[in-house]
This record gives C-alpha cells, sequence and structure tokens, in this order.
C-alpha cells in the first residue's frame, strides 16, 4: 500500500500558541484512518491541513507527491481531488438535490442522473430531494453533506466528527455509507471522532492526537487492545483526565 | 386643507394627462439616479464583499470609511463635488473633457455615486459578514475557487445585497442638497423629481409639486416591490 499523505515537520501556531505539531505522518491510500483525541487535541486543524484549507505554519505535507507547504500553496486541481464532511454542516439555501450537485457544478459538471440519484437514495434522501435543504433536520442535513462529497467520488475524504449527536438510525446510514466508499472505491479515509466503539467498527489504523501531538499510531486492533504508549491506555479506559 | 385637496385633484390631472415636462422631469431623474446606482452596484458590491471577506492591513480604516459614507449629508456630498468641479476647483481647472462640468446631469451623476457607494457596500458588507462563516470553509472544502466562494457568498446573502441595491437607489432618487447644488435646477437640463418639487412647492404650485412627490413615491414604491419579490424568491428557493 503506498502513502497518499506524507508530513515532515508539520507545525500550525496562532501566535504563540502551538495547535499541532507532527513530526512524522503517513497515510495510505485506501485505507481509513481514524484520528481520536480529547477535544483541542489538533484533530480538526489537520484535517483542514489535509484538505489544503490552511497552510501549516512550517514542515511540508505532500500529497500523491505533489508539495504543500506555507510557501507552496495547493493548486485548485489538488484541492478538488480531497474533501471533508464538517461536523455542523451548513447547507445552501437551495434545494437538497442543489447542495449534493454544488461541487460538480463548481467542477463545471452536470453530474450523472443516475448516479446523483443512486447516491441520494444511498443515504436515504431520494423522497427528499427537491426538498429545500434548510428545512432538514441535523441527522438529514449530515446525510446531505455526505452525499455532496460522495457524488465528487474523492481520492481522500475527510471526515470531521460526522455523526457527533445523531441518532442510531443516521450513525447507522452514514458509517455504511463510508464503509462502503472506501471497499468499492478504495477511497481513503481521514475519520477523525470521539466515538471509539465508531473508529474501532471502521477504521483499519488509529492515530491518538494530544496536545497536538501525535501519540501513537497503530493497528486498529493493537491500538484498542495492546497500545504502546501508557497514555493511549489511559486514553481507550476512559481513564485519561484532560 | 383646501390647499392640499386642490393639489391633490391637479396631481391627478397631471399624472393621468400625460404632461411633457413631467415625463421630461421623470426621465431625467431616472437617467441619473439609474447610472449613478449602476455604477455604485458595480464598484460596491465587489468592494463590500472584498471588505467583508478578505483582511488586509487597514481594512479597519477602510470599513470605519465606508460607514461615515453611509451618513453623508448629501448636501455636504453637493457642495464637496460642487468645489471640486468649479472652475476653480482641483477638477473643474484641470478642463479635462471626461471630468464632469457643473449643471450638468453628469455632475449629478458623480454626486449620487459619492452618496449611494457607501450605502450599497456598506450594506453589502454586512450582508456578507452575516453569511454562516462555516459555510466558506465548507464551499472552499468543495472544491470552490476564490472567486466561485465569493459569489456563492453573495448569492446566499443575496437579500441583504439586493436591499443595498435599493438602500442607493432610495437614497439618491429622493435627495434634493446634492443634485441642486451641482445640477443648478436647471428647466430642462438639470430639473429632477426632488429640485422640481422644491421649486413648485416655492412657487405655490402644489399640484405639480404633489404630483411630482406621488411618482417619486410610485418609484420608491415599486423599487420596495422588487426587493419582496426577490426575497420571496429566495424563500423558495
Amino acid at each position: 500500500m503506498t502513502d497518499l499523505y506524507t508530513l515532515q515537520g508539520i507545525t500550525v501556531r496562532y501566535g504563540a500558541r502551538t495547535v499541532l505539531a507532527v513530526d512524522k505522518l503517513a497515510i495510505r491510500r485506501g485505507e481509513i484512518l481514524s484520528v481520536v483525541g480529547p477535544s483541542g487535541a489538533g484533530k480538526s486543524t489537520l484535517l483542514r491541513l489535509l484538505n489544503f484549507l490552511h497552510p501549516p505554519t512550517s514542515g511540508e505535507i505532500h500529497f500523491d507527491g505533489i508539495p504543500f507547504s506555507a510557501d507552496r500553496a495547493a493548486t485548485l486541481e489538488m484541492r478538488r481531488r480531497v474533501t471533508t464532511v464538517f461536523q455542523h454542516p451548513v447547507l445552501l439555501r437551495r434545494s437538497v438535490e442543489a447542495n449534493v450537485t454544488y461541487g460538480l457544478r463548481l467542477r463545471g459538471q452536470r453530474g450523472d442522473a443516475e448516479a446523483l440519484h443512486a447516491t441520494l437514495a444511498s443515504v436515504g434522501l431520494a423522497e427528499l430531494a427537491q426538498q429545500p435543504a434548510r428545512t432538514l433536520s441535523g441527522g438529514e442535513a449530515q446525510r446531505v453533506a455526505l452525499a455532496r462529497a460522495l457524488v465528487l467520488r474523492p481520492e481522500a475524504l475527510l471526515l470531521d466528527e460526522p455523526t457527533a449527536n445523531l441518532d442510531p438510525y443516521n450513525v447507522g446510514l452514514i458509517e455504511q455509507n463510508i464503509a462502503r466508499l472506501n471497499q468499492e472505491q478504495q477511497t481513503t479515509i481521514v475519520l477523525v471522532t470521539h466515538n471509539l466503539h465508531q473508529a474501532r467498527r471502521l477504521a483499519h489504523r488509529v492515530l491518538f492526537l494530544l496536545d497536538g501531538h501525535p501519540v501513537e499510531t497503530a493497528v486498529t486492533q493493537t491500538f484498542f487492545e495492546f497500545p504502546h504508549d501508557p497514555r493511549t491506555g489511559a486514553f481507550v479506559r476512559g481513564d485519561m483526565v484532560y | 386643507m383646501a390647499n392640499f385637496l386642490e393639489g391633490f385633484h391637479q396631481s391627478l390631472q397631471l399624472l393621468l394627462g400625460g404632461d411633457s415636462q413631467l415625463a421630461a422631469i421623470v426621465l431625467l431623474s431616472l437617467r441619473v439616479s439609474g447610472i449613478a446606482l449602476a455604477i455604485s452596484t458595480a464598484i460596491g458590491i465587489p468592494l463590500g464583499a472584498l471588505l467583508g471577506l478578505t483582511r488586509f492591513y487597514g481594512r479597519p480604516l477602510a470599513v470605519a470609511l465606508v460607514y461615515t459614507g453611509m451618513a453623508f449629508p448629501p448636501v455636504v456630498v453637493g457642495l464637496f463635488v460642487y468645489l471640486l468641479l468649479s472652475r476653480s476647483g482641483p477638477l473643474g481647472a484641470l478642463a479635462l473633457g471626461w471630468i464632469p462640468r457643473l449643471f450638468t446631469p453628469e455632475a449629478m451623476i458623480l454626486a449620487q455615486v459619492i452618496i449611494a457607494l457607501p450605502l450599497v457596500a456598506g450594506f453589502t458588507l454586512a450582508a456578507v459578514q452575516g453569511v454562516d462563516p462555516a459555510l466558506r470553509l465548507q464551499i472552499q472544502a468543495l472544491g470552490a475557487s476564490r472567486w466561485q466562494t465569493t459569489g456563492a457568498i453573495l448569492e446566499e446573502a443575496r437579500v441583504g445585497v439586493v436591499a443595498a441595491v435599493v438602500a442607493g437607489f432610495g437614497g439618491i432618487i429622493s435627495e434634493v442638497g446634492a443634485v441642486m447644488l451641482v445640477g443648478g435646477n436647471i428647466a430642462g437640463q438639470t430639473r429632477v423629481l426632488t429640485t422640481a418639487i422644491v421649486l413648485e412647492t416655492n412657487k405655490g404650485n402644489f399640484g405639480l409639486a404633489l404630483a411630482l412627490g406621488g411618482v417619486l413615491l410610485g418609484i420608491a414604491f415599486a423599487a420596495n416591490l422588487l426587493i419582496l419579490r426577490l426575497e420571496g424568491r429566495s424563500f423558495h428557493s
């Protein structure tokens, strides 16, 4: 398995405060990497870097061999190979279908009607296609956000707490789509979650971030059952006070 | 009360009779304010978006200037433009072909642009700042270029942006001080609705003054209908 992303000497600082410091990290093509850690650990900052929405203060990221750093901005073409589903999706004041196809239209594409319908159906929104998106419930809105990312068929899909505060039905539907996308299209997925059970269910590897620093990265079973670092063990057991 | 009723009666006669003098005044008002609004919109919307969506050195000063401009008394703007364009003024003295001359519709347009531009830019700035900042990040994450992001945010803020344009139009179609000073209220050349109302009122021609006032109100009403229509569309899309 080759690496899609490699990060070297990455820091992100806001003023004097360092919010992320990753010495070395590789994200493999086609894997689901779950990023866990307490609030404020730098998980969302990491996702913004991976989506090239925010440059690092120092260090370099290579995406498919293409560098991205404070001095080397990401091209539009490069940015369009990756997308993010955010914890709190903000939808456009348009219909569900218009929201889902929005990213395609940004690329000058109209999208295949059949594929669009299949995507909407896969997230249980086929019946709501023409409904104004701003009238949806939280779970439905999150599924629209997932659908608008899925239709783009990104090489890397970044998920920032995609099921936080959702009911079990919505959680199940979203997890099902994440797993299917990875299996059928070998999409690289980085999943930030507070839900350790979810990380265990979906991820191939897990990265534990603490105070902006990676503590441990391991294959999922090893991470949960035989963690190397005592801090990982304490976090997994719920003993960590932060 | 009798004057009012008589004036009202006269105004109806003028409006229904298709008075040519009235038509010329209305057309000149629409031409001057329409061109001024088009210029203010073309500059004000991008300026408001720029101030609302970017951070740069000197931005707070630029925002403060725009907000101050929103409160410019039109008569002061008129005085400023008058002094600029008068023969001894810094622009008038240059006597260049592209610089408007005093007491022409072009000078009135310049004055109205100075009045409307801060209104359009200021309200646009407020409208784009009212859009959820998370939306911008999420649009970028979907692969929007800088221009596409700005366009999407302006579209989300369209009700406020339309209100900005209507506020700009309302500010200039109804102002009298600036156009009186720089236009001179010359019959058939620079006489517009507001200056004509002042003149006819001073002359005691309440009928014509009221008719002109009615047309002015009608134009304002039409502008409000337009914004309501656009707001209605946004709720249904």
